[in-house]
């Protein structure tokens, strides 16, 4: 297995930096892995070349993995996650002009997401009033979280994201320039590009997405369920060089060191400030310097955010069903649930017999009934705006 | 569309001299109907505008996933669209990703008449392919020439030699040491450059 070298793609975002540094620090050669990084351009890359072999592994999105395992939008490849790569590290970022529209509106506290939402109706209505042209959100893929989590905020407040606003898929290294020209009016990406935005004075970080959800999988390590069948003493071993990479990323005193990794051109090629501020969570969120920080911003490792969970992943089948993307039935949230395994990260670390850690609400949404992956219709008739498949 | 007319096919593709190749290729094959989109902003709008039955794209372009959006059934999206991959066809899948392109057909038409547009891109992308890399050797073996040229000078000058000794001089070293000859001639510029 030592000699077999493993193509792994990513993509470059600051939540691929456990992969990274997995190879870099010399935590994937220690397991005796030859790991060769393929940086990609865009998530449908990634996903076709794991599906059809060219990578053995891969930095995903985890509605991508699952959504593979489903059939929906594309061939249907049965795919697992033994490490889940980062829980949030996204920011809704608003260009100027909207950012003074909605702060005009807005009755509470900029961070709480029911008050933004609610001006981000009153707003909506306003313009449709004087026969402005819809709001305009970028995000980076159909089924991505960032699709999801504007959607479940805007939807808390009101606004229907398929009726009252339009949302289109942007390529991530285009949201700043697409922000800066007007043909968004805001976009919801991972680091850095927020931040990008900001330093450059065309947009205003409104919301960390851990102000909509405590808890997000965000990207995981993915790859074939066949090849990790076949596989199961690499598959344990990149998962392990992987747990060793994010306890050293989490380590306060190697920031400096891993946003100088993270900097590299090849790997994601900004500066190791801007970098740092994600790592730090300590995020400009204004052009005049506003700082915020948040000990949420991005989970890399530390509170058992390595292990994947499945009731992350019954959240994210739950918003393709409430989006319509993906029927509702069992069998399907039985599919979704089973692309994370946390059986392969235990298995992995030696641990035996290990229940899985019982949160009752381990989504914690800022809107809505706690979160039952047992009974999804449930969940979701307890939201007002819908839009289930018939 | 009636069966018997052309598809409509649109090439994205910001590479011009590429998307040239390809569309001469298609045009040949008989395909008459085909548009080049060069430019990838606002990019849906476009293809909408153009409203084609056949989507050919490269995989080097991240705007790739903003085509992805064409398979959701939402009120943005006017004809629902498909990736074309056979799943009976893996073979079929590797050769298009290898060779760095990706079709996407309006759902409802058929796979065989998709088969040999999809099989004229992967070929015509594995011609422009292997042009860049005959252009990119000959530049370097253009380079390679120019440094020999500049070393065997270098050799004339310090040796008293005419050119064809001098030139003998750097083979036999560059044997001697298994090297290239372009290394050993490198080596004599910079090594007369810090001497200077």
């Amino acid at each position: 297995m030592i000699d077999q070298p493993l193509r792994v793609g990513f993509i470059p975002l600051v939540d691929a930096a456990a992969l990274i540094v997995a190879v870099d620090k010399g935590f994937t050669k220690a397991e005796g892995l030859n790991v060769e990084l393929v940086r990609e351009v865009s998530w449908s890359n990634v996903r076709d070349k794991l599906n059809i072999g060219l990578f053995e592994a891969a930095h995903l999105l985890a509605p991508v993995a699952i959504a593979s395992s489903l059939g929906l939008g594309h061939v249907k490849v049965p795919i697992v996650a033994s490490f889940n790569l980062g829980i949030n590290g996204n920011a809704i970022t608003v260009s100027p002009a909207l950012h003074a529209a909605l702060m005009s509106e807005l009755d509470g506290d900029p961070t709480d997401p029911m008050a933004t939402a609610q001006a981000l109706r009153r707003v909506v209505v306003a313009r449709a009033r004087a026969g402005a042209d819809p709001l305009t959100f970028g995000m980076t893929f159909p089924f991505s979280t960032h699709n999801y989590q504007l959607r479940f905020w805007m939807a808390a407040g009101g606004v229907d994201p398929d009726e009252d606003v339009r949302l289109v898929v942007l390529p991530p290294p285009y949201m700043v320039e697409s922000l800066a020209n007007g043909h968004v009016d805001a976009f919801c990406v991972g680091a850095p590009w927020n931040s990008v935005a900001v330093d450059l004075g065309v947009g205003h970080i409104l919301h960390f997405v851990s102000d909509i959800l405590l808890r997000a999988a965000e990207k995981v390590l993915a790859m074939r369920q066949s090849w990790a069948e076949k596989n199961p003493d690499t598959v344990a071993a990149l998962t392990r060089a992987h747990v060793s990479a994010a306890a050293f990323i989490e380590a306060p005193e190697n920031r400096n060191e891993i946003a100088a990794i993270l900097a590299k051109p090849h790997h994601i090629g900004v500066s190791p400030e801007v970098l740092l501020r994600t790592l730090d969570g300590r995020l400009k969120i204004a052009p005049d310097g506003t700082m915020r920080e948040s000990g949420r911003y991005l989970l890399v490792g530390r509170e058992g955010a390595g292990r994947p969970d499945p009731v992350q992943a019954a959240w994210l089948y739950a918003q393709m069903v409430r989006w319509g993307q993906a029927a509702i039935s069992p069998e399907a949230l039985k599919i979704a649930q089973g692309v994370f395994r946390p059986d392969l990260y235990d298995a992995a670390l030696g641990i035996i017999g290990s229940a899985p850690t019982d949160v009752p609400d381990a989504v914690g949404a800022f809107a809505g009934p706690p979160f039952d992956p047992s009974n999804i219709a449930a969940h979701l008739a307890a939201f007002e705006i819908v839009h289930m498949k018939s | 569309m009636p069966a018997d007319q052309s598809p409509k096919i649109v090439i994205v593709d910001e590479s011009p001299i590429r998307a040239a190749i390809l569309e001469e290729g298609l045009r040949e094959a008989g395909y008459v109907d085909v548009q080049h989109i060069r430019e990838m902003h606002n990019l849906l709008a476009r293809v909408y505008a153009l409203d084609p039955d056949v989507i050919v794209i490269d995989l080097e372009n991240p705007s790739r996933d903003v085509l992805e959006q064409m398979f959701q059934v939402s009120r943005a999206v006017r004809r629902p669209v498909a990736m074309f991959v056979d799943q009976s066809d893996a073979e079929s899948a590797r050769a298009s990703v290898e060779a760095g392109v990706s079709s996407y057909i309006v759902d409802g038409l058929k796979k065989e008449r998709i088969k040999p547009i999809l099989d004229l891109c992967i070929s015509r992308f594995n011609a422009f392919s292997k042009l860049q890399d005959e252009l990119e050797r000959t530049k370097s073996a253009l380079e390679e020439r120019k440094i020999i040229d500049r070393a065997k000078g270098i050799v004339m000058k310090l040796k008293g030699l005419n050119e064809e000794e001098a030139y003998v001089l750097l083979r036999s070293t560059a044997m001697r040491e298994k090297k290239k000859i372009g290394e050993i001639a490198q080596s004599i510029i910079t090594a007369a450059e810090l001497l200077k």
